[in-house]
């Protein structure tokens, strides 16, 4: 088994991600809409979340795995309220 | 088994990224909808694989908390999408542009 | 007995899982994991799914997640090749509009869910009063194929697992 292999695997990944993260962010400057601003958000949440497990996988610590799950939810639950505020004009009625 | 692993992770975060890169490239919003699901279907899927099996190599048993995030992300990708695409029809058609109008039949009405 | 254990087998698969993710079965998380079994229970009678004809039922759905399996991985490549070749081939993005057969409330939030989570495809809108749906779809070449796809693969087992 080549040992080498696996850190350079999740380097790249992790570098990939990133990149991800990067161009979410150019569409989250360049908009041009509200929605489209949203979407993007929510690129970026799924995004981050994947690159914390990544350095979870990376440090072989298993904390990282509890940052990702909370990371994730608080992205469904703000894009989830972003959009109803897209729809309706407010949040809570 | 690390290859595996290593193989799953660069796959998953190559889905996430073309996501990011379709959702930056295409030209329409209801286009650009669609690339970032690859990041939150098959890419998290693969990535948590990948984990798993590491997890579990390492500790040497088997760890599967990870079904826990794959769980809610099947949970919240649809609901996600479902209510941006509504809000966005909304919107277009609160401006008047309704991207519906004129479109195969089967346009009227609201739920 | 049937009040507070509508669905033995659910409430018992849902305290394993409990144990399995906190890999543990000290009395503390035995207690937790059967009220979260119990409490999953009486949520699901709440809902009232359709009983009977289980075997048939659950054999349709493994079916269902199958197929949607192969197809979410199917459309992740065909989306990736859109993604880094956005202009080629003549693609034409745009509405589709597809007349259903499924009334059941569960099944059309279920297709909801598969068409909005298959990349490629997402769930727009739904008339009810026409029983129509319309659906945004990325690479429209061919209309009627994907008619197909939708109503042969997913809306005939959704059919049999919930009418």
């Amino acid at each position: 088994m080549n040992l080498s292999f696996f850190p350079l695997a999740v380097s790249v990944a992790q570098t990939l991600l990133g990149l991800a993260m990067l161009l979410g962010m150019l569409r989250l400057l360049r908009g041009p809409r509200a929605q489209d601003r949203v979407l993007a958000l929510d690129t970026l949440y799924v995004n981050a979340m994947l690159l914390v497990l990544t350095v979870g996988i990376r440090s072989g610590d298993s904390l990282y795995f509890e940052v990702a799950l909370i990371i994730g939810m608080l992205g469904f639950v703000s894009t989830a309220a972003l959009a109803r505020f897209l729809l309706r004009g407010e949040v809570i009625e | 088994m690390s290859w595996a692993a290593g193989t799953l992770i660069l796959l998953g975060a190559l889905l996430a990224f073309s996501g990011s890169l379709g959702l930056a490239r295409l030209k329409t919003f209801y286009e650009r909808v669609h690339p970032p699901t690859m990041g939150t279907t098959l890419g998290t899927g693969l990535i948590l694989l990948g984990s798993m099996l590491h997890f579990s190599a390492l500790e040497a048993r088997p760890v599967l908390h990870e079904i826990l995030i794959g769980v809610f992300m099947t949970l919240s990708t649809p609901v996600t999408y479902l209510l941006l695409v509504r809000a966005a029809l909304h919107r277009d058609r609160a401006k008047g542009r309704d991207p519906l109008h004129g479109a195969p039949e089967g346009d009227q009405g609201e739920r | 007995m049937k009040r507070w254990l509508p669905y033995p087998t659910l409430s018992l698969a849902l305290l394993a899982m409990w144990l399995l993710l906190n890999e543990s079965a000290a009395p503390a998380q035995l207690l937790l994991g059967t009220m979260l079994a119990l409490a999953g229970g009486r949520l699901l009678a709440q809902l009232q799914p359709p009983l009977g004809r289980a075997r048939r039922r659950a054999w349709a759905a493994a079916v269902l997640g199958w197929l949607v399996l192969a197809d979410i991985v199917r459309s992740n490549l065909a989306v990736a090749r859109i993604a880094f070749h956005p202009g080629s081939r003549g693609r034409v993005a745009g509405f589709l509009a597809m007349a259903l057969d499924v009334r059941h409330p569960g099944a059309l939030a279920v297709l909801a869910c598969i068409i909005t989570a298959t990349p490629g495809t997402s769930w727009a809108r739904y008339d009810a009063a026409r029983n129509v749906v319309t659906i945004h779809v990325l690479d429209l070449i061919d209309e009627q194929a994907w008619i197909r796809q939708f109503k042969e693969r997913y809306e005939q087992r959704l059919k049999e697992i919930f009418e």
